[in-house]
């Protein structure tokens, strides 16, 4: 979980430089603070530093406020079908936040989608359809998985092309293991310290 | 005046890494031995400078000193002690300086337990040491400097209150302690690199670094994943998001490493992996270090409106990994060696350990980062979430979690795969048995989940049948019991414990993610709902006053078939400074998992958005990583890894006959 919508400027992201003493007076901010909020640009910063602030934060510390993701109001009578509303919210991004999907986020377009989301399922969607046309109207930017294709080849085949690459080293180097001598063998000297210190355990 | 004093501390400290690095490591090549005793009163008074610049951060931190950038950008006066102290790390000057203290902390430990390396390995190693720390620390002073002044301000701007919290306040420590600690092992693979030579005894003086390095990642990546449930409202663990996967494979490499050093220690053989793994494994720390810092998270574009950090983390990570990845194409060839041994061996199973554990860190590593590769190149705009995540991680897993319990069964260089799993018959039956019991409560789905419960305790069970042949527990008297169990190392334990604890976490995710119950709905003070077996009653709202926020706090009565059974006070916290609100999530715990309620906002007409969970043994995720931890701890402390001890007579102990 990342950045979340509501509260996309907080301390941790804000680049860390004075602004002068202008800017300054003003740390008072309301709040929420929406994307590109008022207190955003009060906090002296253009939209550039704004977006690298986001960023800048510790390796750790990488997560967020509070997400109020499905609303009471938004839930279907019928559970199977929210049942099914809700895992295809968790397959489709919010396009506002980063890395979070629409079922975990609080922003008004993520409310949105999950309101087309039931809107195509009463109307007899398939998820498959549903999904189709929401990348329809966003783009595959929205799919969380992404589709299988030639830009995502690499994507999908990687962890099999991976495996399969190491069984293959791993049989060639097992045929061609005779024993190449080692460049700088052990002195005498070193090599009896090391029996001596691996001798109580080795069977 | 503080201030300046740790400025200056941390200047010089970048001049004593210089000479840490060139003198040694020129002694060791030149063969001189009092260019090379240069390295550890060097690495100490390095430590020495960064404690007291840190010490100097952390007084203008406490006294809440507003004349100093980061201070100002990230404190406040009317907060409590301890956050002021966490708030040191929880910005990005504090954390690099954190970051580089926690190098010197190593780099100090190598110099003072290190006293039974051979003296060019332990000038090399320090003299690497050294120069990672050049690296950040030119990388603090030039573009990240946390002792900057401005003009004096009357007060700060606080910190994030979500990072306003107990355990977040020691996530950071941890995590940068594990990062970090992964340099030593590379600094080992490269001072064995240029030595041009490796060998068993290598391996078991990395093992206790790698090992206690990956204990810290392990409590880190753990306190950080419970703090998000917590914390974040809606009862989630992990997100798979770029931050958490940067932690999460230097872990994966780390995991690996400590299973291949052992072969290598053993067997002297996977010599070149072992290197390759160790370097790998502080390249994904730096790596994750860069995401984080660099801003090419969010867009390739944000990369480069503000270039001037990013491209210096960029740089250092080219110089370091670059460096060091050409240094062991050029001479790892020469170290080439190696037992052999036959597939289905303890090797075998530990070879198969580092497949599966590097595919598995790879493909998160390729997930994390594709979508940035491809928009830098084509253009296009991809998202690559958890789903993809659960479908690639997971089943690379399953076979690994399979093969756990069978490896430590499994004899070295030849092993007796029917024969071990003959032993592990019990654990099979266990399983087994599991499985359908779990099937009879669970019968309504989903149907994999108990497959998975299965999976944990077959690893679990294994874990504890492999100790339970060691010491004949139910084979010999409970005298011949204790005395083997005395006898057997600690890294024993330590191993069945390690293992026990992963088989917690799984089926602590297993039952959390598969029978998770959840429920949305509108309260008004009076009403009732149910979940999973527990009745709550709404009885209202209430403001509270806290020391720096304000808070409306939601009172639900919880009662369990009539029987009362707890009270919980959910709660909307409103920060004083910087005005932000955070929710307080109310949980109550029992042996059947956490009832976990949210208080939302309230609505038109008086009713509140209530949010409750029930998550069913998730508390078996954390508690399985702090079983492995302690698992780590022991085997740490076994003396066998204690080089640098001085040998206790023969006869005090009775030499385990493992």
């Amino acid at each position: 979980m990342d950045l979340p919508c509501a509260l996309p400027v907080i301390p941790e992201f804000r680049e860390a430089k004075y602004p002068g003493p202008r800017a300054a007076r003003s740390t008072e901010r309301p709040w929420p603070l929406g994307p590109g909020s008022r207190a955003a640009r009060l906090a002296g910063m253009t939209a550039g530093a704004r977006k690298v602030a986001m960023v800048l934060l510790v390796t750790s510390i990488g997560w967020t406020a509070p997400a109020w993701a499905v609303l009471p109001d938004e839930i279907l009578k019928d559970p199977a079908l929210e049942a099914r509303a809700r895992h295809i919210s968790r397959e489709l991004r919010c396009l506002v936040c980063q890395n979070q999907s629409i079922d975990d986020s609080n922003a008004e377009l993520a409310r949105d989608l999950r309101i087309i989301v039931r809107e195509r399922l009463s109307a007899g969607d398939s998820d498959g359809e549903v999904l189709a046309f929401v990348e329809k109207r966003y783009g595959q930017f929205v799919l969380l998985r992404p589709r299988f294709g030639l830009q995502t080849l690499l994507l999908w085949l990687a962890p099999v092309l991976l495996l399969a690459g190491a069984v293959i080293v791993l049989i060639r180097r097992g045929r061609s293991q005779a024993g190449t001598p080692e460049a700088t063998p052990l002195t005498s000297a070193e090599q009896a310290r090391l029996d001596e210190l691996l001798a109580p355990e080795d069977r | 005046m503080i201030i300046e004093i740790g400025h200056f501390a941390l200047v010089l400290a970048l001049a004593v890494a210089v000479v840490q690095m060139v003198l040694p490591i020129w002694g060791a090549r030149a063969g001189d031995e009092r260019l090379m005793a240069v390295a550890e009163p060097a690495a100490l008074a390095q430590l020495a400078l960064l404690a007291l610049a840190f010490a100097a951060l952390t007084h203008a931190y406490v006294t809440s000193d507003f004349s100093v950038e980061t201070v100002w950008a990230n404190s406040h006066s009317a907060k409590p002690l301890i956050y002021k102290i966490s708030g040191v790390w929880g910005n990005h000057e504090g954390s690099m300086l954190l970051w580089v203290l926690i190098l010197a902390l190593f780099g100090a430990a190598v110099a003072l337990f290190g006293t039974n390396l051979p003296r060019s390995l332990r000038a090399n190693v320090l003299a690497v040491q050294a120069g990672i720390a050049i690296a950040f620390l030119l990388f603090i002073v030039l573009a990240s400097n946390p002792f900057t002044r401005i003009p004096l301000q009357a007060e700060g701007r606080g910190l994030n209150p979500i990072l306003q919290d107990p355990a977040l306040a020691f996530h950071p420590p941890f995590l940068y302690a594990g990062y970090v600690g992964l340099s030593t092992a590379f600094s080992f693979a490269i001072a064995a690199l240029i030595e041009g030579r490796t060998d068993a005894a290598w391996a078991r003086w990395v093992r206790p670094w790698t090992l206690a390095a990956w204990m810290c990642l392990t409590l880190g990546i753990a306190m950080g994943s419970w703090w998000a449930y917590y914390e974040l409202g809606w009862g989630g663990w992990w997100f798979w998001d770029p931050v958490e996967n940067a932690s999460f494979m230097p872990w994966l490499a780390a995991t690996a490493l400590l299973h291949s050093a052992l072969v290598m220690e053993k067997r002297e053989a996977l010599k070149v992996w072992t290197i390759l793994l160790a370097i790998l494994a502080f390249s994904l720390s730096l790596i994750g270090t860069f995401l984080v810092r660099s801003g090419i998270l969010t867009s390739v574009h944000a990369f480069a409106v503000d270039p001037r950090r990013g491209v210096f983390i960029l740089a250092i990570l080219v110089l370091l990994i670059g460096g060091a990845l050409a240094l062991y194409a050029w001479r790892a060839p020469r170290l080439q060696a190696g037992g052999l041994f036959a597939p289905i061996s303890r090797e075998g199973a530990l070879v198969l350990n580092n497949i599966l554990l590097t595919t598995a860190c790879a493909t998160v590593f390729i997930g994390t980062l594709y979508p940035l590769a491809l928009e830098s190149l084509t253009g296009a705009k991809i998202s690559v979430g958890p789903p993809y995540f659960n479908l690639t991680f997971v089943p690379l897993m399953v076979p690994l979690l399979l093969a756990v319990p069978l490896g430590p069964y499994l004899a070295w260089k030849r092993g007796d795969l029917a024969g071990a799993s003959q032993r592990l018959f019990a654990a099979a039956g266990l399983a087994l048995v599991a499985l359908v019991a779990t099937y009879a409560v669970a019968w309504r789905g989903p149907w994999l989940a108990p497959f998975g419960i299965a999976l944990g305790v077959w690893v679990i069970a294994g874990a504890l049948s492999e100790w339970a042949t060691r010491v004949k527990l139910f084979g010999a008297s409970p005298e011949e019991t204790l005395r083997r169990a005395r006898a057997l190392p600690r890294a024993a334990h330590g191993t069945t414990l390690a293992h026990a604890g992963i088989g917690l976490t799984v089926i602590g995710i297993v039952a959390t993610t598969g029978w998770q119950s959840e429920s949305v709905i509108t309260m008004r003070p009076g009403e009732r709902t149910e979940i999973a077996g527990y009745e709550l009653t709404f009885r209202g709202v209430a403001p509270r006053q806290g020391p720096n926020y304000r808070e409306q706090v939601g009172l639900i009565a919880v009662t369990r078939g009539g029987a009362p059974v707890t009270e919980l006070s959910p709660a909307k916290r409103l920060y004083d400074a910087p005005r932000q609100s955070t929710t307080e999530a109310a949980i109550y715990v029992s042996l059947r998992g956490d009832l976990y309620v949210v208080l939302g906002d309230q609505l038109e007409g008086g009713g509140w958005v209530v949010r409750l969970y029930f998550n069913p043994l998730v508390r078996l995720i954390w508690l399985g990583a702090v079983v492995m931890a302690i698992g780590g701890a022991l085997s740490l402390s076994d003396r066998r890894l204690r080089i640098g001890a001085p040998r206790r007579a023969r006869g005090a102990l009775p030499s385990p006959a493992e």
